[in-house]
């Protein structure tokens, strides 16, 4: 049982991954590759041989189509906006966007166009892909698996490329705006000379280094934090929902259903966090207070 | 756990729904979210002035049925002292006139008694006369004794 039980968790936390094998690469089923070619990996090992040139098919697939339906559906209600009586659809979107709007403006005081929208789409999409973990761990892995589809990770947020995908973006916005606003020389100064700084020239050289290691830890500290954050929780929840597949089917509701409970908390709160660090980075970047 | 092209597809992704977001969703909800917010702060704005007109007008309405009020009760009153100022005229009219019959009635009352004074005086005068005649069983000049007659009627 120890041996199935290892191999089922593991078969629960592959992706589906499709990627270039090198040439004269054997595969599980003792097949060897002339030249290297683009294929479906059939175990995990294959995936990991895979390297840097594989996608998560699973892992994109279901980020970009819950991603489509937070925007389908937000477009829909963005249409048929009226600023008379609104429907059902109309009031749940500006009750988000009311929300998302609250904590940009209560966090980030400068003029913007980007921060609002950027921290509506964090919030929903990163809150739909968690809330893939809500369904039942085995039912869409069984279900693919059905249509032949060897391995199927639903959780996005599980997959630490995702959200390494959006921190790294983040990252990028950081550092845009950091240069935007403060200019490279602002920038700069700001990685350098503080927060130790002095008045006479010499010590200030010789602090640069000091201050650029701090700083600079603390600025790849950010997206690192991030992605790893809202990869940790979901992981670990998705383990725990394994794991407890794994008890007696009679048992299961009794652990299953208090964590999918205390989960509805997690997964908001992680996609909360996450869209409130983007906005608290973002401010940061625009402040030239130093 | 494979870092891969997962990764950059999903920057992708992100990068091209934040622009599908921002060009195309946020801004039609936020501004219907600010009309409405117009409209009602008007709303509100216009039922403040209603609530202030409504205001002026109980004030202005319970003003002028004030003046009507005082208006009504001083022509009362004056109605009042009219009547008064009558009913005291019709009395004193009616006492003139009460007085004037009861002077009449008594001067009437005077003349009458004078005369059936005066006609007692003369019948008494012919009764004595005749008593007298009888008496003396002699006719007495009238003229001759008609002073005396006249002593004795003044007497009576």
């Amino acid at each position: 049982m120890a041996g199935s039980a290892s191999e089922y968790i593991q078969h629960h936390l592959q992706n589906l991954t499709y990627g270039k094998l090198p040439a004269g690469y054997e595969r599980a089923d003792g097949t060897v590759i002339e030249e290297s070619t683009w294929t479906m990996a059939h175990t995990a090992a294959e995936a990991s041989d895979m390297g840097f040139w594989a996608v998560h098919v699973d892992s994109l697939g279901w980020a970009v189509g819950l991603g489509l339906i937070f925007l389908i559906l937000f477009r829909m209600a963005a249409k048929r906006a009226t600023s008379g009586q609104p429907g059902g659809l109309q009031n749940f979107v500006e009750v988000m966007i009311e929300f998302v709007d609250t904590s940009v403006k209560e966090t980030f005081h400068g003029r913007n166009k980007v921060i609002a929208p950027l921290a509506l789409t964090i919030f929903c999409w990163v809150f739909l892909m968690n809330l893939m973990d809500l369904v039942p761990v085995d039912f869409l892995p069984q279900l693919f698996h059905l249509m032949g589809l060897e391995y199927m990770k639903v959780v996005p947020t599980t997959d630490v490329n995702v959200t390494l995908g959006m921190s790294l973006s983040v990252f990028a916005l950081i550092i845009y705006y950091s240069v935007k606003v403060k200019g490279v020389g602002g920038f700069l100064g700001e990685l350098t000379l503080h927060p130790f700084s002095s008045d006479n020239l010499f010590l200030k050289v010789l602090l640069i280094p000091v201050n650029l290691l701090l700083e600079g830890v603390s600025l790849l500290a950010k997206p690192i934090s991030l992605a790893l954050r809202l990869f940790g929780n979901l992981y670990a929840g998705e383990l725990i929902f394994i794991l407890i597949a794994l008890l007696p089917l009679w048992a299961q509701w009794t652990l299953s259903v208090p964590w999918a409970i205390f989960h509805i908390l997690i997964i908001t709160l992680q996609a909360f966090i996450f869209m409130m660090l983007t906005i608290v980075y973002l401010s940061m970047a625009h402040e030239d207070n130093h | 756990m494979n870092i891969n092209l997962t990764m950059i597809g999903q920057a992708i992704a992100f990068f091209i729904f934040v622009v599908f977001c921002m060009k195309y969703v946020w801004p039609p909800i936020m501004a219907a979210l600010q009309e409405r917010q117009k409209k009602i702060a008007d709303g509100l704005a216009a039922s403040d002035r209603a609530t202030r007109d409504l205001e002026l007008a109980q004030e202005k309405s319970a003003q002028e049925l004030r003046e009507a009020k005082q208006q009504a009760a001083g022509l009362i009153e004056q109605a009042n002292k009219r009547a008064a100022q009558i009913v005291e005229a019709s009395k004193d009219d009616a006492r003139k006139e009460g007085q004037k019959l009861i002077e009449q009635a008594k001067a009437e009352i005077e003349q009458e008694r004078n005369q059936a004074r005066d006609a007692l005086r003369a019948e008494v005068a012919a009764i004595a006369i005749a008593g007298a005649e009888k008496i003396l069983e002699t006719s007495v000049d009238a003229s001759k004794h008609n002073d005396m007659l006249e002593k004795m009627a003044a007497e009576l």
